[in-house]
């Protein structure tokens, strides 16, 4: 006899109700779902009707199976949908896909209501030919470097590497991977659903900081807001970051940068916002200065092209001999060469510090 | 109750390195199934300090800070960021190399959590750097004939940072295995430059006390001791210097024993272990006749 059929017996007389799944005992069973509602059951009977049920396969997996954890239960759940039962194991069957981040989640049924998941990145969805792994502690390294090598100190940068799946983990090992890959997102996305997300905004977070970090604090002067939509500007877009940022200026003063479109929240500034704050906040301080520069249209140009591609990152995406991009690398050889003197000043003009 | 382990280590934005060895104890711990889930934390990756514990199922959390010295990151920033409500340091109840536990309440989670010292600082932390030493001479018995130097970092700016290489030295200085022990820095004196000038022996055994192999391990102490003038180009192991031999180990934190000092935290706090010590030592300790540290403890 299997067990999800013992586990009903011997809960119902406790009350069974879930997914559209009633079942009760008052001397005998009483089993009810939207398709049925059978009353005066013997233990056999109730046994018969259970075996192979979608109902039943479905409220043992939800409470014997699945993590019971508040927040890994509800993004399970969220990943199969509310659908009907019936409804929601005919998809289960063929698999049902969730994008997180730049993670591709398929869960699909596996016999007696199991559920068993399918873990890649969302450029590798359809793909077949990948590497498969199937311990969840070996996501940590693959979250470690980019396609290009690079070391990627911010996990929910997206640049995640592709190449990789994790075929068959069980619901666990699912919320364990996608923790190491995206740590904190599960908790955090349940929390902010639940209302009860704690945000720390710019200014509380900042207040925190002692040490080397300190000094962030004083860029905050009363005077607005500004420098702080420059950092969400630089650090936190899409483009740089998945986590869609929460956090604002103060409890009272929104950012107009966009916070992102992610599913999982981002609930203070993070170490490398961190990080980068402290060396704007220096940047900042200086006063500007008056310098004379003889440019070419062209080249005042070239400069602004020269920042974007940078700060776009599309650097390496400038082919060698597409002359008319600004960035390019002869282009930027011969503004130096032309520009530059001796020391490496623009336009011979020293700085004055 | 359900417990889990927290290791506490710093990483870094721009060295993959760093969190490795942060990795590879808790995985060596997780194998011993002492607790239900184990699960490792940084100051400058995720998860961070402030949201590690809401990853973890447990009620009841052990922290141990993966940090050489007590200071800066284990009475300020790590209670802090992890919201331990009344933290003061004074809870340790330190010299500088006393630490112990405190138990309190993550205010963001409820969770109680058993704040332990640093590894850095633990007793067992000696035995590391003899099993270092060992490992790097491939000689269980390393001991006679060569003398052994314990570095750290070294600042100014805390005292403990100094306090912890000099506890580690007296400790193994008082077991007579080695013919001279000598604490030396990077950073103040005595110098690790002049590691020839402070130890006599023909061999000498040099010990990093510093959790992850990075710029300071890998380039700055082997250029400062003359291993190498560019670190680029390696140095060979021994490499000699001065008419001495020098083993140079690398950082102490990348020693598989080290997954012990985490257990030893997390025993004196009072987790219960059964037999993950053993499992631990057995893996990750090479024997010669005594056990290293025989009549210190």
């Amino acid at each position: 006899m299997t067990a999800y059929v013992d586990a009903l017996v011997e809960t119902a007389p406790d009350g069974v109700s879930f997914d559209g799944l009633t079942v009760e005992f008052d001397g005998a069973y009483t089993y009810r779902t939207p398709e049925v509602e059978l009353t005066g059951l013997s233990e056999p009977e109730l046994r018969e009707l259970a075996t192979g049920s979608p109902h039943v396969t479905n409220w043992y997996f939800w409470h014997a199976v699945a993590p019971q954890k508040d927040d890994r239960w509800a993004f399970l759940r969220w990943l199969e949908g509310d659908d009907p039962v019936p409804e929601r194991y005919d998809r289960l069957e063929a698999g049902r896909s969730t994008e997180w981040g730049q993670l591709h989640i398929t869960v699909r049924l596996d016999g007696d209501g199991d559920r068993r998941y399918r873990l890649s990145h969302v450029d590798d969805a359809g793909a077949d030919a990948l590497e498969r792994y199937d311990d969840p502690l070996d996501a940590r390294e693959l979250a470690t470097y980019a396609d290009d090598g690079d070391y990627r100190p911010l996990k929910t940068a997206p640049t995640l590497r592709t190449g990789w799946v994790f075929p068959d983990l069980g619901p666990e090992e699912l919320i364990e991977t996608v923790d190491f890959f995206y740590p904190a997102t599960i908790t955090n996305w349940h929390q902010e659903r639940r209302g009860e997300l704690d945000v720390s905004h710019w200014r509380e977070t900042m207040a925190r900081q002692t040490g080397m970090y300190g000094v962030i604090e004083t860029w905050d002067r009363g005077e607005g807001h500004e420098h702080v939509e420059w950092v969400a500007e630089s650090c936190c877009r899409d483009s740089q970051c998945l986590k869609r940022r929460v956090w604002q200026y103060d409890d009272e003063t929104d950012l107009g940068t966009p916070g992102g479109d992610g599913p999982f929240p981002c609930r203070e500034p993070c170490s490398l916002v961190v990080t980068a704050a402290r060396r704007f906040t220096k940047l900042d301080a200086e006063q500007a200065q008056t310098y004379e520069f003889e440019l070419t249209p062209s080249e005042k140009e070239q400069l602004e092209a020269l920042v974007d591609a940078v700060a776009d990152g599309e650097v390496d995406g400038v082919r060698d001999a597409d002359l008319s991009d600004g960035a390019n690398r002869f282009r930027a050889r011969f503004l130096r060469a032309r520009r530059f003197d001796d020391e490496g000043n623009l336009s011979g003009q020293p700085t004055e510090k | 109750m359900s417990t889990a382990l927290v290791i506490a280590a710093h990483g870094s934005h721009k060295n993959p390195g760093s969190s490795t060895p942060a990795f590879e104890h808790a995985d060596r711990i997780r194998e011993t199934g002492a607790f239900d889930e184990v699960r490792e934390t940084f100051w400058k990756e995720e998860p961070s300090f402030r949201e590690v514990l809401r990853t973890v199922d447990a009620d009841e959390v052990y922290v141990v800070p993966l940090f050489i010295s007590e200071g800066y990151f284990t009475e300020e920033v790590i209670p802090r960021e992890l919201r331990l409500e009344g933290w003061k340091p004074e809870l340790w109840d330190s010299d500088g190399t006393s630490a112990d536990t405190a138990v309190l309440t993550a205010a963001d989670t409820g969770q109680t959590v058993h704040y332990c010292g640093p590894v850095g600082t633990h007793d067992a932390m000696s035995d590391v750097i003899i099993q270092r030493a060992k490992s790097v001479t491939d000689d269980p018995s390393v001991g006679e004939g060569f003398g052994l130097a314990v570095v750290g970092h070294g600042t100014r700016r805390n005292e403990n940072s100094a306090k912890a290489i000099e506890y580690h030295a007296d400790r193994i200085r008082a077991t007579d295995r080695f013919d001279e022990v000598q604490a030396l820095f990077m950073d103040e004196d005595p110098e690790i430059d002049d590691v020839t000038e402070y130890v006599e022996t023909e061999n000498i055994v040099v010990v990093p006390l510093f959790i992850s192999d990075g710029f300071h391990t890998q380039e700055d102490i082997p250029e400062d001791m003359g291993l190498t003038d560019d670190y680029r180009t390696g140095y060979d192991v021994p490499e000699t210097v001065d008419g001495h031999d020098i083993w140079y180990s690398g950082a102490v934190g990348t020693e598989p024993l080290l997954a012990d000092v985490v257990l030893e935290r997390a025993d004196d706090a009072g987790a219960e272990l059964d037999g993950a010590h053993a499992q631990i030592r057995e893996r990750t300790e090479t024997t010669a006749d005594e056990p290293p540290t025989a009549g210190l403890r």
